[in-house]
């Protein structure tokens, strides 16, 4: 069944959770059969990941409301005056089960755009099409998203205060 | 540009997402920002430590069959309760084949897509062309507003004679032509202006004279629509958003 890895692990990052990812991507891939009219030009894997989303999202929606909507898009970012630790440092220190914790922890907006960036390798317009918002909030979102990880990195390192 | 400007779009260049101009004045702040471009480092070796594998959660091998099994289970169901309908509603039996016939041939769509397509290889290519040809200061070889010199000069260095109109009235002023190569031949590049973005838009002759509807793709930001006209090819490429470059598509048909 094509595109089911990216289904699945999409699925995977926004429940994390074996089981209910499994539900939502058969949910989605049914829904996908149904509604097959609607795909008309363009990128199937993109179609196919839209659809995973909306089944994701009503289904956060229906049993973890409380997980969506926690970030605002019009923020202003607190700069940071301290010296970043270099990340490539950072990155050798952690080990892959602390930066899978640190991906989980964050907010579900920020945690999508990561993944559909750095595993689907998807353009930011692609990402801005799925999502509904504009360019300007992608690129906002995966900076604050990188930006927190790298703190949430950083509090995991061994020997770090929190 | 300076450590604000350049930190607002760090992470957009990290992501090869900017346009060519905000690139380069980013490049030239790099060169003598040392705090800068080790924010650049720093985005790079996050974003590729998570490109990782490991990450990646693949689908667990009786996933596939359970969401086979469930599409002939949704079938089974409406064929039983089309059954008792049959005699009265005859069209009704064809809902029981509509849905499976469906199905399959979603999954044979979705995997023949899934696949490099001819049209994705072009896709990259023309992406590639363009991109090349504004790095490269080589975007025009004849460079004129005048099709009147843009298309002669494609004359005798070409086999075909590629239409050429200038849209300048538009808001689409040419701005030149030029020899490109595209999938093992030499194709007709014509160079259009949106406001500061560069269009490209390639022709050259297709092998069947017909007539095609426009596709569009996305490539690492970049729109690409192509199309078939009257025995030409047509594939336009530009970093100007989907709604505008469709506009100047539609404007040459």
């Amino acid at each position: 069944m094509p595109h089911l890895d990216a289904a699945y692990n999409l699925a995977r990052w926004l429940t994390r959770n074996e089981h209910d990812a499994e539900d939502i991507v058969q949910d989605a891939f049914l829904r996908a059969f149904k509604f097959f009219d609607s795909f008309r030009e363009g990128n199937s894997r993109s179609w196919l990941l839209s659809i995973v989303r909306n089944t994701a999202y009503t289904w956060l929606e229906k049993n973890r409301k409380h997980e969506i909507g926690t970030v605002t898009d019009d923020e202003i970012e607190n700069i940071q005056d301290e010296a970043p630790t270099p990340e490539t440092v950072l990155l050798h220190n952690t080990g892959h089960q602390e930066i899978i914790a640190a991906i989980a922890g964050l907010p579900v907006e920020f945690r999508e755009a990561i993944i559909l960036r750095e595993l689907e390798e998807m353009s930011y317009k692609e990402i801005a099409d799925m999502m509904s918002v504009p360019l300007g909030t992608v690129m906002s979102r995966l900076a604050r998203a990188r930006r927190q990880l790298q703190e949430s990195l950083r509090h995991r390192q061994p020997g770090v205060a929190k | 540009m300076n450590c604000r400007d350049v930190e607002a779009l760090s992470h957009a260049y990290a992501d090869s997402e900017l346009d060519l101009v905000r690139t380069t004045e980013i490049q030239q702040h790099l060169t003598v920002c040392r705090s800068c471009s080790r924010e650049v480092a720093n985005i790079r070796s996050i974003s590729s430590a998570l490109k990782s594998s490991t990450f990646y959660f693949r689908a667990p091998a009786n996933l596939g069959n359970r969401i086979r099994q469930s599409t002939c289970a949704t079938n089974g169901t409406v064929s039983l309760r089309r059954r008792s309908e049959v005699h009265e509603m005859p069209w009704k039996q064809w809902m029981r084949w509509l849905i499976p016939v469906t199905a399959s041939a979603v999954v044979i769509l979705l995997a023949i897509s899934a696949v490099p397509t001819a049209d994705k290889r072009l896709t990259g290519e023309v992406v590639s062309s363009h991109i090349r040809s504004m790095m490269a200061n080589h975007l025009t070889d004849v460079a004129s507003s005048d099709q009147h010199t843009v298309k002669p000069w494609f004359d005798g260095k070409i086999d075909f004679a590629p239409p050429v109109i200038n849209l300048a009235e538009r808001g689409f002023p040419l701005i030149g032509g030029r020899l490109d190569y595209l999938q093992n031949q030499p194709v007709a590049a014509e160079v259009y202006q949106r406001n500061k973005h560069i269009i490209n838009l390639f022709v050259w002759p297709s092998a069947q004279n017909r007539n095609s509807s426009k596709t569009a793709n996305s490539k690492k930001g970049y729109t690409v629509i192509s199309w078939e006209q009257a025995g030409m090819n047509y594939c336009a490429v530009s970093d100007l958003n989907a709604v505008e470059l469709r506009e100047f598509t539609d404007l040459l048909q």
